[in-house]
C-alpha cells in the first residue's frame, strides 16, 4: 500500500467514525425517549409550564429537532472537511 | 353538519388541477424518457433540493398525514410515538447508507449488496425482499385510498382504486421516475402547505401559543392526553416498533431508489438533509393539528366519522376554513396517495427489471431497449396487481401492514445492506441467509402476532405476544448474516472488500 493509499484510507475511517459516533447519538436520544416513555410513564406524564405541556411531549419535539440537526452538522462537516480532504488526497496522487 | 363526503366542488377542482398539472408534467417527461437510466434515476440530473422534497413526498404519506393527526386527536400523546420513529431513521440514512449507495449502486439496493458477492442469488434474495415490501406497503395504501376518497368525495371504493391505479400508472409508465420525482416535489409542496396553514390557523385560535392548545386540551380530555397511553402497554412493545420504524426507513426500497437520482455522493448527502428537516417539521405541525382538532373538531364527531380518527385532519380544516379549505386538503391527501402509490411501483418495476429480468434471468447481457421494455411491462403488471390487491383486502384493517412492511425493511434489508458496506468478511451464502431469514421471520412472527392471530383471525390468545417483531428479527438477520458468513469464507469477496471501499466514498473516478 502506497502512503497515496493510506491516506486515502485513513479519510474513509474517519468518515465511518463519525458516521457511526453520529448514529449512535440519534439512536441514544430515540431510544432513551421510547425507554423513558415505556418504563416512566409517570416521569413523562409529569407536567410542567403551568400545567401545560408534559415533560415527554417536550423530549419528543427535542428528539425532532435532533435528528435534522444531527443530520445538518454532519453536512456541513463533510462539505467542508471531508470533501476537500479527499479531493487534496487525490491531487497528491503518485 | 360536515358536508364531508358530500360532492364537493372545490375538492374536485383542486384534484382535478393537479391531476392536469401532473400529467402535463408526465408528458413533458415522457420525451426525455429513453433509457433506463432516466426510467430508474431520472437521468441524474435531480438536484440536491429537488430530491430532498421528493423523499419528503416519498416519506409523508397518508398514513402519516392522516394517521397521526387522528391517532393524537382521539389518544394525544400516544402519536408522538409515532412522529418521532418515522423520522429517526432519516439521520440513519445519512451517515451510514445514502453517500455509499449513491457510489456503488445504479437502479437498486441489491446493486450494492451484490457489488462484491455473487450477483444471482444476492439478486434473488434482494428482489424478493424488495417485492415482499413494496406488496404489504401497496396494500395499506390502496385500501386507505379507497377507504379515504370514499369518505372525502363519496366516489365508490372500486372506482376510487381504478383512478389511483390509471393516473399513477400514467405517470411511471411513460414519464418513469422523471415524471414521478415531480409529482413528489408538487405534492410535497401542497402538503407542506396545506398542512402549515391548517396549523397558523389553529395556533390563531391559541394566541399563537402552542402551549395554550395542550393546555386547553388537558382541561378537556384531563392531563392524560400529555401523557403515555395504552399505545405503550408493554415497554418490549414499544422497543420493538422503535426498532423497526428507525431501521425499517433505512431499509425502504423506494426512499433508497431516490438517491440514485442525484449526479453524485456530495448531492445526495445534501438531499438527505433537506428531506430530514422538511420531514421533521411535518411531524411537528401535524401533531399541532391532532390537539387542535380534538379541541376544535371533538373526539366525539371525530370518531362518529370514522372510528379510526383518520378524518380528523379534513375536519379540522372545515371548521377553520369552510368547505374550500376541506376541498383542499381532501384533494392534497388523494393525491398523497397517488404521489406514493407511484414511488412504490416504480421500485417494484426496478427489482423486476434490473435485479430480476437483467441479471439472474438474461445474466447481464441485455440491450438498452429490451430493458426498458421489460421495466414498463413491469410497471403495467404492478399497477394491475396494486389495483387487485386493493380488492380483495376491502374492507380488511390493513393499518398493520405499513408496520409489517417497515419490519421487513428493516430486518431484510437494512442488515444485509450495512453489512455489505462496512464488513470485509460478508459471503454471498451469509447475506442471502439474512435477507432470507430477515423476510420469513418478520411474516411468520407478524402471523402470529396479536394483530392478525387475535384481531383477524379471532383466536383467543396470540402465540407470539409481540406486535411488531423488529426486536428479534433485526438482530436475528445480523446474527445470521455474521454465523453464515464465518462458517465459510468466500476469498473473492473478501478481494473486493478494498476496491468496493474505495469507490463507495471516492465515487466512480476512484
Amino acid at each position: 500500500m502506497t502512503d497515496h493509499d493510506a491516506a486515502l484510507a485513513a479519510l474513509i475511517r474517519r468518515r465511518w467514525r463519525i458516521g457511526a459516533v453520529l448514529t449512535a447519538i440519534m439512536v441514544v436520544a430515540y431510544f432513551g425517549f421510547i425507554l423513558l416513555v415505556a418504563f416512566g410513564k409517570d416521569t413523562a406524564g409529569t407536567l410542567i409550564a403551568d400545567d401545560s405541556v408534559s415533560i415527554g411531549i417536550i423530549l419528543g419535539a427535542v428528539v425532532i429537532v435532533i435528528a435534522p440537526v444531527l443530520t445538518s452538522i454532519y453536512v456541513r462537516w463533510a462539505n467542508k472537511h471531508h470533501d476537500p480532504a479527499i479531493a487534496a488526497a487525490r491531487i497528491n496522487k503518485p | 353538519m360536515s358536508k364531508l363526503g358530500d360532492t364537493n366542488v372545490d375538492a374536485i377542482a383542486w384534484f382535478l388541477g393537479f391531476v392536469l398539472i401532473t400529467l402535463a408534467i408526465t408528458y413533458w417527461a415522457a420525451r426525455r424518457t429513453r433509457s433506463t437510466r432516466e426510467y430508474f434515476a431520472a437521468g441524474e440530473r435531480i438536484s440536491a433540493v429537488q430530491n430532498g422534497f421528493a423523499l419528503a413526498g416519498d416519506y409523508m404519506s397518508a398514513a402519516s398525514f392522516l394517521g397521526i393527526a387522528g391517532l393524537v386527536a382521539t389518544s394525544g400523546f400516544d402519536g408522538l410515538i409515532y412522529s418521532v420513529g418515522w423520522l429517526v431513521g432519516w439521520p440513519v440514512i445519512t451517515f451510514l447508507i445514502a453517500e455509499p449507495l449513491r457510489n456503488l449502486g445504479k437502479y437498486t439496493f441489491a446493486d450494492v449488496v451484490a457489488y462484491r458477492l455473487k450477483q444471482r442469488p444476492v439478486r434473488i434474495a434482494a428482489a424478493a425482499s424488495t417485492l415482499t415490501v413494496v406488496a404489504f406497503y401497496l396494500i395499506a395504501q390502496m385500501v386507505g385510498a379507497g377507504n379515504l376518497i370514499k369518505l372525502m368525495f363519496g366516489l365508490s371504493y372500486e372506482l376510487a382504486l381504478l383512478i389511483v391505479g390509471g393516473v399513477m400508472l400514467a405517470y411511471v409508465l411513460f414519464g418513469g421516475m422523471i415524471a414521478t420525482t415531480w409529482v413528489q416535489i408538487i405534492k410535497a409542496v401542497l402538503l407542506l402547505l396545506g398542512a402549515t396553514l391548517l396549523a397558523v390557523l389553529v395556533l390563531r385560535e391559541f394566541d399563537m401559543n402552542p402551549l395554550n392548545l395542550f393546555a386547553a386540551a388537558a382541561t378537556e380530555y384531563g392531563p392524560g392526553v400529555l401523557a403515555p397511553g395504552k399505545l405503550v402497554a408493554n415497554p418490549l412493545e414499544a422497543v420493538s416498533l422503535g426498532i423497526a420504524l428507525m431501521f425499517g426507513c433505512a431499509g425502504l426500497p423506494h426512499i433508497l431508489m431516490r438517491f440514485y437520482t442525484v449526479p453524485d455522493a456530495a448531492t445526495a448527502r445534501r438531499s438527505v438533509a433537506y428531506a430530514t428537516s422538511l420531514i421533521g417539521f411535518f411531524y411537528l405541525v401535524t401533531f399541532i393539528l391532532g390537539f387542535g382538532a380534538s379541541i376544535l373538531v371533538g373526539r366525539k364527531a371525530i370518531t362518529a366519522v370514522d372510528a379510526g380518527g383518520n378524518m380528523a385532519a379534513p375536519l379540522l380544516a372545515e371548521v377553520l376554513g369552510g368547505t374550500g379549505f376541506l376541498g383542499f386538503i381532501s384533494a392534497v391527501a388523494f393525491a398523497t396517495i397517488l404521489a406514493v402509490v407511484a414511488g412504490l411501483t416504480l421500485s417494484g418495476a426496478a427489482a423486476l427489471s434490473h435485479d430480476l429480468w437483467t441479471h439472474v434471468i438474461k445474466k447481464g447481457e441485455i440491450n438498452e431497449y429490451e430493458q426498458l421494455r421489460v421495466a414498463r411491462w413491469a410497471t403495467v403488471g404492478l399497477a394491475i396487481l396494486a389495483i387487485l390487491l386493493g380488492l380483495v383486502f376491502k374492507g380488511q384493517n390493513v393499518a398493520f401492514m405499513v408496520g409489517l412492511a417497515f419490519s421487513i425493511a428493516a430486518s431484510a434489508n437494512f442488515p444485509a445492506l450495512l453489512l455489505s458496506m462496512m464488513w470485509r468478511r460478508l459471503t454471498t451464502r451469509g447475506a442471502v441467509a439474512s435477507m432470507v431469514t430477515g423476510t420469513v421471520s418478520s411474516l411468520v412472527l407478524i402471523l402470529l402476532s396479536p394483530t392478525v392471530w387475535k384481531d383477524l383471525l379471532k383466536f383467543d390468545e396470540a402465540i407470539v405476544p409481540l406486535k411488531n417483531p423488529g426486536i428479534i428479527t433485526v438482530p436475528l438477520a445480523f446474527v445470521v448474516a455474521i454465523v453464515v458468513s464465518l462458517m465459510k469464507p468466500e476469498p473473492e469477496a473478501e478481494a473486493g472488500f478494498d476496491a468496493a471501499q474505495r469507490r463507495m466514498h471516492l465515487g466512480p473516478e476512484g
